[in-house]
């Protein structure tokens, strides 16, 4: 008698018992019994971001033959990444810029006004920007003259923090009209940071912004992140802003 | 949802590995700190499998736990979420050392193909 569900027949999973087996009796209990089949395990240890991580380092390559430093900048929709990037492209010669949006245009349109190069990439349907596709627009760039590579991803504090672009460092925004958890929430992407930027800090007291609670909240989940506090509006903190970027 | 695309990864991966065979089983491995819903992966993948090779493939999934190393202690160690400093010197310089991984481990097929 079968211990497993008591079919009459004794569990042998060789193919000479299967061979025996496959006669068609009728099975009297009502459970689901499809004698499983022999299977064979193949060892396959793929990465789910192989492909993307092969795109990634070929980036990075040419950002060093090319001696960029690029910075991919992270952040929910509508914290201030454009803002802040059309203050920076004026400030600091030299830079230039690859903006991720789902849909539309703007973002790359804005910065131009600046001056300074900007390249936009429609991502469609997709809620984040991966390796290949900034590998596709890098022959667009003149980098003659190009020091500093800025990376504009798609709005949204999930997605994005899983794809290496190949950049040389992170940033992570954080608008003081967020809410003091957000780091909490998200913490995947706030890992992952080399910067933190609190933006928006001209905004700070009339959002009823909890300073420190912030503070500590990124503390936790970027423990090795530096941490600036900064206004595109107002230009405060934007010095310290430079300077790490020059670092 | 970019679970999705990362299950079409898998299953590619899965597919060509499995080379023409049907598919009875994908073991993924899942670390907390790879930005991925289980929930989400599980849904893409009875999305995604119909009409392929692993249309009547189970997926196994294994949760792996974040795994950290002290470079002053020279310790490993597994912190709960958002804890990421030392337990023995307090030091939050740890290095990553798993718990971001998605991967597609193996998979099964039938025996006499
Ligand atoms: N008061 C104030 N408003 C700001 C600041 N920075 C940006 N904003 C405003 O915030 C809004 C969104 O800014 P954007 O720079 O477009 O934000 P974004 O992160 O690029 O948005 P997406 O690309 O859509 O994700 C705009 O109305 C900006 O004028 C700031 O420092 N202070
Ligand atoms: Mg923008
Ligand atoms: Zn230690």
């Amino acid at each position: 008698m079968c211990e497993t569900c008591g079919c009459g027949h004794p569990h042998d999973s060789s193919p000479a018992h299967d061979a025996a087996h496959a006669h068609g009796h009728e099975h009297s209990h009502d459970h689901a019994h499809d004698h499983a089949p022999p299977v064979r395990t193949l060892n396959v240890n793929q990465p789910a971001l192989a492909l993307n991580q092969r795109f990634a380092d070929q980036n990075r390559g040419w950002f060093r033959a090319k001696a960029l430093t690029v910075f991919n900048l992270l952040s929910s929709p509508g914290s201030g990444k454009t803002t802040l990037l059309e203050r920076t492209l004026c400030d600091l010669p030299g830079s230039a810029a690859i903006v991720g949006d789902l849909q539309t245009e703007n973002d790359a349109r804005r910065l131009r006004a600046s001056g300074a190069q900007a390249i936009q990439i429609t991502t469609g349907a997709t809620c984040h920007l991966d390796a290949h596709m900034v590998a596709h627009v890098l022959d667009k760039l003149d980098t003659s003259g190009l020091r500093f590579l800025f990376i504009e991803n798609v709005g949204n504090l999930v997605c994005p923090a899983s794809y290496d672009l190949g950049e040389t460092r992170r940033v992570v925004l954080l608008s003081v009209t967020e809410g003091e958890d957000k780091p909490l929430k998200y913490p995947v992407i706030f890992r992952t940071a080399d910067l933190v930027l609190v933006a928006k800090c001209d905004l700070a007291e009339a959002v009823g912004f909890d300073r420190a609670q912030a503070l500590a909240n990124i503390r936790q989940a970027a423990p090795k992140a530096q941490m600036l506090e900064i206004s595109s509006k107002t230009g405060a903190g934007l010095q310290n802003w430079y300077a790490w970027l020059r670092d | 949802m970019h679970e999705l695309s990362l299950m079409t990864n898998l299953l590619d991966a899965a597919v060509n590995a499995a080379d023409g065979a049907p598919i009875c089983a994908l073991r993924v491995r899942v670390g907390p700190l790879s930005g991925v819903v289980v929930e989400a992966l599980r849904f893409a993948f009875e999305a995604l499998t119909p009409g392929t090779p692993a249309a009547n493939a189970r997926l196994d999934i294994e949760e792996t736990l974040p795994a950290f190393h002290c470079p002053h202690c020279n310790m490993d160690f597994s912190p709960p979420a958002l804890h990421y400093e030392c337990p023995a010197c307090g030091a939050v310089d740890g290095e990553l050392r798993g718990g971001d991984e998605l991967e597609l481990i193996a998979i099964e097929v039938p025996d006499h193909v």
